[in-house]
């Protein structure tokens, strides 16, 4: 089943002189259980084709649909809906709100999500924990590592059901050994079922993924063909 | 690769029979080097030779014990203190067929890098994908051994797909080189892409 699906998407920005071409007309569809890795240089459309998949941002030309639903034609207000239900985000510049704890951070798109403050809570220490930083819940962000946030704000965007986890760059502070705990942790919630876009520079960190795209100038490659899914298994036994 | 000092290195842990050694160094290099019975006698068989190791008693069936000498403990020690040389790594043939399409004319450059990369990160997926299987803290000592080996492998991978990224934007910025210059003794032929005296100051 696929989660997302993105049919000819182009995104501009500026005119004129400055006019950029972010993407163009990419193709790309992630299903259920699947982890894409994109990869490019600098400026080569990665943070926007993430933006663009969760609905933070929208295309100049082109479809997005998630679970299902069109994005153009949901209007902000289901938009934001559908993003909060179902999109989890890890930003390139984490975005923790410095005046609440670890916990509270994660806790809140649950809460959010009407889920009660108890719930909530020990979901977040679950996710907490997972990534390596459940002794930490009660901290501010400023009292943590630059890694120790990350892992926080990944926790936040893997906690609850989340059908589609959008990372840019969640590896960026951290060193070999917490990056590939944070790989083993998004690998996990694919094996779960759910379906997972990371952006990363690192090759290492790429190689846990399902297939690797890259990015050129906003065209995308695809670059490694994915794992035989279950069907194609069968027809091989057959 | 030196089985050599990998025979030695175990018989310094303790006497060994040969098929012992073999079935040892297998298992702690997560047999990625799998080796013959004939190279490890024929191994231990120069190192006896130059009196590294000797022979101490059979099993009754023919098979000898071996037990490494003072000097064979001197030379294990010397191995672990001493880097390995890039001179004793075979030749890079990537690096050499980048250096030749980015000379010869008409060859795409960044096809090149990029079917090199695609093939890198196949190798670094399946290298993962065998890490995936093991639990993150492997128990014993022989699956620490082989992760260490297996890690080896995977910054080898990245470290190529590295360099790979950056021979693309190196290529990307230099632009194509100007037509070849006449040959040489007919002034100054400098490469376009690399700079000039002026800018090199
Ligand atoms: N709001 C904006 N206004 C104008 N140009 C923009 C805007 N956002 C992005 N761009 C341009 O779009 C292109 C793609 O940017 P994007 O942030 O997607 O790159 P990226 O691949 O994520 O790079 P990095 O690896 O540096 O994070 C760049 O040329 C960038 O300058
Ligand atoms: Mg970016």
């Amino acid at each position: 089943m696929t989660v997302l699906s993105m049919r000819q998407v182009s995104r501009d920005h500026g005119t004129g002189n400055a006019l950029v071409h972010a993407l163009r007309q990419v193709d790309l569809d992630v299903a259920a259980g699947e982890f894409v890795a994109v990869m490019g240089p600098s400026g080569s459309g990665k943070s926007t084709l993430l933006t663009i998949a969760g609905g933070l941002d929208t295309p100049t030309s082109g479809q997005v649909v998630v679970e299902g639903a069109d994005l153009g034609a949901l209007g902000p207000a289901g938009r934001s809906a559908l993003r909060r239900r179902a999109v989890g985000y890890v930003f390139q510049d984490l975005n923790l709100i410095p005046s609440l704890t670890a916990a509270e951070n994660v806790m809140m798109p649950r809460e959010l999500d009407g889920v009660r403050a108890r719930q909530a809570r020990r979901e977040a220490l679950h996710a907490l924990a997972e990534l390596g930083v459940g002794e930490l819940a009660d901290r501010f962000p400023e009292e943590m590592s630059g890694g120790q946030q990350q892992r926080v704000a990944i926790a936040r965007a893997l906690v609850g059901d989340r059908r589609l986890v959008l990372a840019d760059e969640p590896t960026g502070a951290l060193d070999s050994h917490t990056g590939e705990e944070v790989m083993r942790a998004l690998r996990a919630r694919c094996d779960a079922g759910a379906a997972c876009l990371m952006v990363t520079h690192e090759s290492r960190h790429a190689a846990w993924a399902d297939r690797v795209v890259f990015l050129r100038d906003g065209l995308l490659i695809d670059a490694t063909p994915g794992r035989p899914g279950p069907e194609s298994l069968l027809e091989g036994a057959s | 690769m030196s089985i050599r000092h990998g025979l030695l290195a175990l018989l310094s842990q303790g006497p060994r029979y040969g098929y012992q050694l073999r079935a040892e160094f297998e298992s702690s290099t997560g047999a990625t080097w799998p080796l013959n019975i004939g190279q490890v006698y024929s191994t231990l068989a120069r190192l006896e030779r130059d009196e590294l190791v000797v022979r101490a008693g059979d099993d009754g069936e023919g098979r000898f014990v071996y037990e490494i000498t003072p000097a064979g403990e001197a030379d294990v020690r010397r191995w672990f203190a001493t880097p390995v040389a890039a001179a004793d790594r075979p030749r890079d043939e990537l690096a050499i067929k980048l250096a030749m399409a980015v000379t010869a004319p008409g060859v795409d450059v960044r096809a090149v890098v990029q079917t090199q990369r695609a093939a890198t990160l196949r190798t670094l997926q399946d290298l993962t994908r065998l890490k995936m299987g093991a639990p993150a803290v492997p128990a014993d000592q022989p699956d620490r051994a082989w992760r260490l080996v297996l890690e080896s492998m995977i910054f080898q991978a990245e470290a190529e797909v590295r360099w790979l990224d950056h021979c693309e934007v190196y290529v990307a910025r230099a632009g194509r080189p100007a037509p070849p210059a006449p040959p040489a003794g007919a002034g100054a032929a400098a490469e376009p892409a690399e700079p000039t005296e002026e800018t090199r100051r």
